[in-house]
């Protein structure tokens, strides 16, 4: 790879900069990776929920991969880093499992509008999938600080996709864990326990991120309960920016009208309750599911899905790849 | 030393304190940028297509990387003409920045609306218009503008009549002959030319058989096609020496933008190398102030066409 110094910063006082940053850890995460990163700016000013650009390197690439941030350390002996995790399943993810301790990585962020903190004290329930998981750590610890509840309901494909089980049982009142096969918690889905969930909080808001179609089923849950819902969805960035316009999603205005908002910018976290689901194509709640097949999942639309996701968990299953939690239905 | 190197141009009579502009719909509305740096910093700012009515664009998928670039179709989402005269050019005027302002229309009169408007409300904040000639014509079965040099012709005199500001035609390489097209466009009252717009290709997953993008075709773009779009400023600016060109297609180093000057561009559009840098306007014109000096040039003016027979 290109040799770059690192801690070169670029950019304003506030805001996104531009950062050259070392890699200060690397190791797997069960079937992920996790980087930690230098990046003093970055840290001081990311919120839970927003995204780092990262350039990746290999042949021909052009675009930089969004990650979602896992963690940032204000204090202490790993001040001023953060943390990024994420799946190797395409040729930019890919490069970047082959980053060392000590490469220095160019990174863009904090990108994106975070999740909105409840202004009253409530309860709250976070809900992951896969390594949708990763920013619903940062953000339960910025819900702790100010003294909210915070329950979570964590899914995965497998228990080696099972992300952060102990710092989940750390940061919360209580955590559900749901595997497709059973192999860790409960077998089955998110939502298939998410009633349950929400009767024992008595919950205020609830917090997701996942597959695109877990978070279509838990808001329509959640909305169908009266519970407000804030979701990270995934869509497709090519700049992360808020200036190519690749990674819309349909946004039902207050005026009830449908506008496609730019999932870099205005999101990635949306009010749950506004997506127009069936416009974005996200599929909905299927018939009662017979036990995960990998083999049978659909086929999933894009060949390069790392180019898919800031926040989130897994690329749309795909014949090979297919043993994400995939959605909650 | 460096400070004695002019990098002012001059477009279509507009004066550029740089020969480093954006790329229309690379930028976003110009703030998304700002909050990296002064967008000021560029010589100009060529703004998202502006059409007469909102737009939603088109589905997603939008995007797909290719082999050093990336294929497009987002289908013209934009604010439409007056929520962009609401809230972007106010706030462009507002940071000084010099705006060239794309005209983006599915009929002649579609694009004539947006440029009477442009002109009637852009006061000194927009030095010139750009026409997207890119766009499906409903009223010729959908085929692009750009593909004739008839309706090119039209749609650019139609604009041309509304601007009290520089024109400029914004081309396609996807013809059988760009010099007529420009030909005609420069005959029908543009005062320059844009050249290239992306390339229109395609991308299919070989696993589903499915093209990657929800419109099935897409506009290439990206340092893939750099040489093309060199190609086609240097034939153009050949035939038509006269005619300023702002050059445009996968920049991004200073020697690319070095290679269109001598091609005859008189300034160089930044693209797609904006998602991978919000910083490369800036970062380029300052390379080209050092790869001036370095070489003893001390006007920016001197490469413009300065290419020698092989």
């Amino acid at each position: 790879m290109t040799r770059l110094k690192g801690g070169v910063v670029e950019g304003r006082s506030e805001g996104p900069v531009r950062a050259t940053c070392e890699v200060i850890v690397r190791r797997r995460e069960g079937a992920y990776w996790l980087l930690s990163l230098a990046a003093r700016e970055i840290a001081e000013r990311a919120q839970p929920g927003q995204f780092v650009e990262i350039a990746v390197g290999g042949p021909h690439t052009l675009l930089r991969r969004p990650f979602s941030i896992a963690r940032v350390s204000r204090q202490g002996a790993s001040a001023g880093t953060i943390d990024v995790v994420f799946d190797a399943h395409g040729p930019g993810t890919d490069w970047m499992t082959s980053v060392e301790v000590h490469d220095v990585v160019d990174v863009i962020g904090p990108l994106g509008t975070p999740f909105p903190l409840p202004q009253r004290k409530v309860n709250t329930v976070l809900v992951g999938g896969g390594y949708g998981v990763a920013p619903l750590l940062f953000l339960a610890e910025s819900l702790l600080r100010k003294g909210l509840r915070v329950d979570m309901i964590n899914g995965a494909g497998t228990a080696e996709r099972m992300l952060g089980t102990i710092e989940a049982k750390r940061l919360s009142a209580s955590v559900a864990f749901t595997t497709d096969d059973g192999s860790y918690g409960v077998a089955g889905q998110v939502t298939d326990v998410l009633d349950e969930v929400l009767d024992r909080s008595n919950a205020g808001v609830v917090y997701a991120c996942g597959p695109n179609p877990m978070l279509r089923a838990v808001a329509e849950r959640c909305r169908a309960r009266g519970v407000p819902v804030q979701v990270a969805v995934e869509e497709r960035m090519g700049c992360g920016l808020g200036v190519c316009f690749t990674c819309v999603v349909p946004i039902r205005g207050r005026d009830g009208q449908v506008r496609n908002r730019r999932s870099c910018l205005e999101g990635p976290v949306f009010n749950g309750a506004r997506i127009d689901w069936d416009a974005w194509g996200i599929p909905g709640a299927p018939p009662p599911a017979v036990a995960a097949d990998a083999d049978a999942a659909p086929p999933g639309p894009s060949p390069d899905p790392d180019l898919a996701a800031p926040d989130v968990s897994q690329p749309a299953p795909r014949p090979d790849a297919g043993d994400g939690p995939r959605g909650s239905a | 030393m460096s400070a004695e190197v002019r990098l002012a141009t001059e477009l279509a009579g507009v004066v550029l304190p740089t020969p480093i502009t954006s790329a229309s719909g690379c930028f976003g509305s110009g703030a998304e940028i700002d909050r990296f740096h002064d967008v000021t910093d560029l010589g100009a700012i060529v703004v998202k297509s502006i059409t007469l009515e909102p737009c939603q664009g088109l589905p997603t998928p939008r995007m797909a990387e290719t082999p050093s670039g990336m294929l497009n179709a987002i289908g013209l989402q934009n604010p439409g003409l007056e929520a962009w005269v609401a809230n972007d050019l106010p706030w462009l005027a507002e940071r000084g920045a010099r705006v060239i302002a794309s005209v983006a229309g599915s009929s002649v009169e579609d694009f004539r609306l947006v440029a009477r408007e442009l002109t009637r409300l852009g006061g000194d904040t927009i030095v010139a218009l750009e026409v997207n000639l890119s766009c499906p014509n409903v009223e010729d079965r959908g085929l692009v503008f750009a593909c004739s040099a008839p309706d090119s012709a039209e749609v650019v005199r139609a604009v041309a009549r509304e601007a009290r500001v520089p024109v400029l035609a914004k081309l396609t390489s996807d013809v059988t002959d760009i010099v007529e097209i420009a030909r005609a466009v420069v005959a029908a009252g543009a005062d320059g030319l844009t050249l290239i717009n992306t390339l229109l290709g395609m991308a299919i997953d070989p696993e589903t058989g499915r093209p990657e993008l929800a419109n099935t075709y897409g506009g290439l773009s990206g340092p893939a096609i750099r040489p093309v779009a060199v190609r086609n400023v240097h034939q153009v600016h050949r035939a038509l020496p006269e005619v300023p060109i702002l050059g445009c297609g996968g920049v991004r180093t200073v020697t690319d933008v070095v290679q269109f000057l001598r091609a005859g561009a008189s300034a160089v559009a930044v693209g797609t190398s904006t998602f991978v840098d919000p910083f490369i306007g800036a970062r380029l014109a300052h390379e080209l102030r050092a790869w001036c000096a370095e070489r003893g040039i001390a006007d920016v003016r001197e490469l413009i066409g300065a290419t020698r027979p092989r």
